[in-house]
């Protein structure tokens, strides 16, 4: 059947997409290439790349002194951040279809905070929450609570940046608030009849109707755990008063005790800190390796992304 | 804001809409007075919460250089001039003009190589559209951090680190995640217009061009807000490629170096902190409608 037509078709729309299959082979596919071969070399920018086998690879898996902090920090995100932003987002939305006047204004007061540079986000938030001038703990110790050391603790400088992933929990509130109103009335309304309360109605009707995008949500999240950076070194940097970041300072990545260092953060400092270009690529396939098997999960998720599967 | 734009966008002449709950007006149950009370309590107690990090910013941006170093206090003196002295102190405006270039060009060249993509990948039936979609979704969903190392020598070889060009120039070829959004948008247009068209002896081009892009308006400005945004609040990719050329920051990169590198007083930071909010702000609330509808289609419903 097909016929001149249809080669005519999948001629043009190749044409269509000529330059993001051009990006795909610049951006994509070479750089994973290249990564994979830097991997095995010892690579310092200056000098060309000089093989030298599994060297990165023994380092990565029995070596380095700071990758298992780092790794740990960032599987510590993916399991605590992740799961606290969506159960947060989750309740906001949920309040949101409560509102019965303002429901426009007010999510859009709960929706801004995620808009604003996350830089700029989380240096407010490392003000607020600066253990002795800032005002959070001023109001904790007017109710007679003393304040945590917040960023400036290892111990809280983790649970600091959840809060500060809740203040900016609007992106998924939103996704989450627009499935919600979509849910059908009639199945509340049945269940209702049948005389199922509000926790079983939620379990059974809402859960259900949202699995979709709860799954998109849980799952982008991870990845946008696992390349946490942002926010973890400009907190520990503006907490610390220095400029930790790119300036070869690796003692103090991840201050407080290298508390907040990422995966990310570290990958980013052998590379361009210490120069250490091979041994970062062999990170750097790590976290591919594992952003893949999140994304094939996704990706056996497919029919969530097309809206003529959902009408 | 009405209702209306929360819904999933659905097909004009489509099957008709199911029945769903509105924000406002129609509940679809009665509720006793004291639900309505501990629903609104709740919604006004998330709304102190959400808004007070911005009060607690504005007030020590105003306060005097010594109170802004102490404990946290109503402010004794208001110094509104604190703004103009960030401008006075630092290269506002050159930060701001390299967050524009940045934020600016790459919407541009991302209209130019994305639309025809997503549109290829909704509305035109080819051999390998599935796969490409995969490939597609793998690219977006890739951390940056995976092929720093050798974009990084490339654009180095090229001669163009220390500039935004590595950042602004991919997008002449193709924003992945720009083209998932923009498919998503142009599939919500029934396919029965590019047909038609096509009945009447357009060209595929000429189906984008005269019959799609017009309907397509709000999903393309949503799609060009969601790049304009990341490109703007990038910290990333500046640190990446100009964090040795101060002349290139843009703004969120250069406020992460107030409190490290220079020895700013808090409520200077603070108020370089707003200012570098009000742009994506003021764009969002003139935006809104467009920018809602886009966020919800990234998560749609399957």
């Amino acid at each position: 059947m097909a016929s001149a037509i249809g080669r005519r078709r999948t001629r043009v729309a190749w044409g269509f997409l000529g330059p993001s299959v051009l990006g795909m082979l610049v951006f994509f596919v070479f750089p994973l290439v290249m990564t994979v071969y830097y991997s095995f070399t010892s690579f310092d920018l200056s000098n060309p790349p000089r093989w030298n086998s599994f060297a990165n690879w023994k380092f990565l898996f029995g070596g380095d002194p700071l990758i298992g902090q780092a790794t740990f920090n960032t599987l510590w995100f993916v399991a605590i951040l992740v799961p606290v932003r969506i159960a947060g987002a989750m309740l906001v939305a949920w309040a949101l279809t409560r509102a019965r006047t303002a429901s426009g204004a007010l999510r859009t007061l709960y929706y801004l905070p995620a808009l604003i540079p996350p830089v700029a986000s989380t240096i407010a938030f490392v003000f607020l929450l600066n253990p002795a001038t800032g005002p959070v703990n001023k109001l904790l110790g007017a109710v007679g609570i003393e304040g945590p050391g917040w960023f400036t603790s290892p111990a809280w400088a983790k649970p600091s940046l959840v809060l500060l992933g809740l203040w900016v929990l609007g992106d998924i509130m939103i996704i989450f608030l627009a499935a919600l109103l979509d849910v059908p009335v009639e199945q509340y309304e049945a269940a209702e009849l049948d005389g199922a309360n509000g926790a079983q109605r939620f379990r059974h009707i809402t859960i259900p109707n949202m699995a979709p995008v709860l799954m998109f949500s849980l799952i982008t999240g991870i990845i946008a755990a696992l390349q946490y950076f942002t926010e973890p070194a400009v907190a520990s940097s503006t907490a610390m008063g220095k400029a930790a970041v790119g300036e070869g300072a690796s003692g103090m990545l991840g201050w407080p005790d290298q508390s907040t260092l990422t995966y990310g953060q570290l990958l980013y400092q052998k590379a361009f800190g210490a120069n250490l270009f091979g041994y970062a690529s062999a990170m750097a396939v790590v976290l591919f390796v594992a952003a893949g098997v999140v994304t094939a999960v996704l990706l056996r998720r497919f029919s969530s992304f097309t809206p003529e599967v959902a009408a | 804001m009405s209702a209306s734009t929360l819904t999933r966008p659905q097909a004009s002449g489509a099957a008709p809409r199911r029945r769903t709950r509105v924000v406002e007006g129609t509940p679809w149950r009665r509720r006793s007075p004291l639900v309505f009370v501990a629903d609104h309590a709740l919604l006004i107690a998330l709304a102190v919460m959400f808004v007070a990090p911005f009060v607690f910013v504005l007030l020590t941006a105003v306060m005097s250089p010594e109170q802004a170093g102490t404990s946290f206090s109503w402010p004794t003196s208001w110094h509104w001039d604190n703004f103009a002295q960030v401008f006075e102190k630092l290269p506002m405006l050159k930060y701001f003009g390299n967050s524009f270039l940045y934020a600016g060009l790459a919407t541009l060249f991302m209209l130019v190589s994305s639309v025809p993509a997503g549109y290829a990948l909704a509305r035109i039936r080819f051999r390998g559209s599935r796969l490409y979609f995969f490939a597609i979704i793998a690219m977006m969903l890739l951390p940056p951090q995976v092929t720093s190392v050798p974009l990084y020598v490339m654009w180095s070889r090229l001669g163009l680190t220390g500039s935004l060009w590595p950042l602004i120039l991919p997008n002449l070829l193709g924003d992945a995640f720009s083209i998932f959004l923009l498919r998503q948008f142009f599939l919500t247009i029934p396919a029965e217009y590019s047909e038609a068209a096509r009945i009447d002896g357009c060209g595929e081009l000429r189906t984008l061009w005269r019959v799609i892009l017009p309907m397509a308006r709000p999903g393309i400005a949503a799609t060009s807000i969601f790049l304009f945004f990341a490109s703007w609040n990038d910290y990333y990719g500046p640190l990446l490629y100009t964090s040795e050329n101060e002349s290139a920051w843009p703004v969120s990169y250069a406020l992460a170096q107030f409190r490290g590198s220079r020895s700013v007083d808090w409520n200077l930071t603070m108020a370089a902190t707003l200012i570098a909010m009000v742009p994506v702000v003021l764009v969002f609330l003139l935006a809104q409608r467009a920018f809602v509808r886009g966020v919800t289609l990234t998560g749609v419903k399957g």
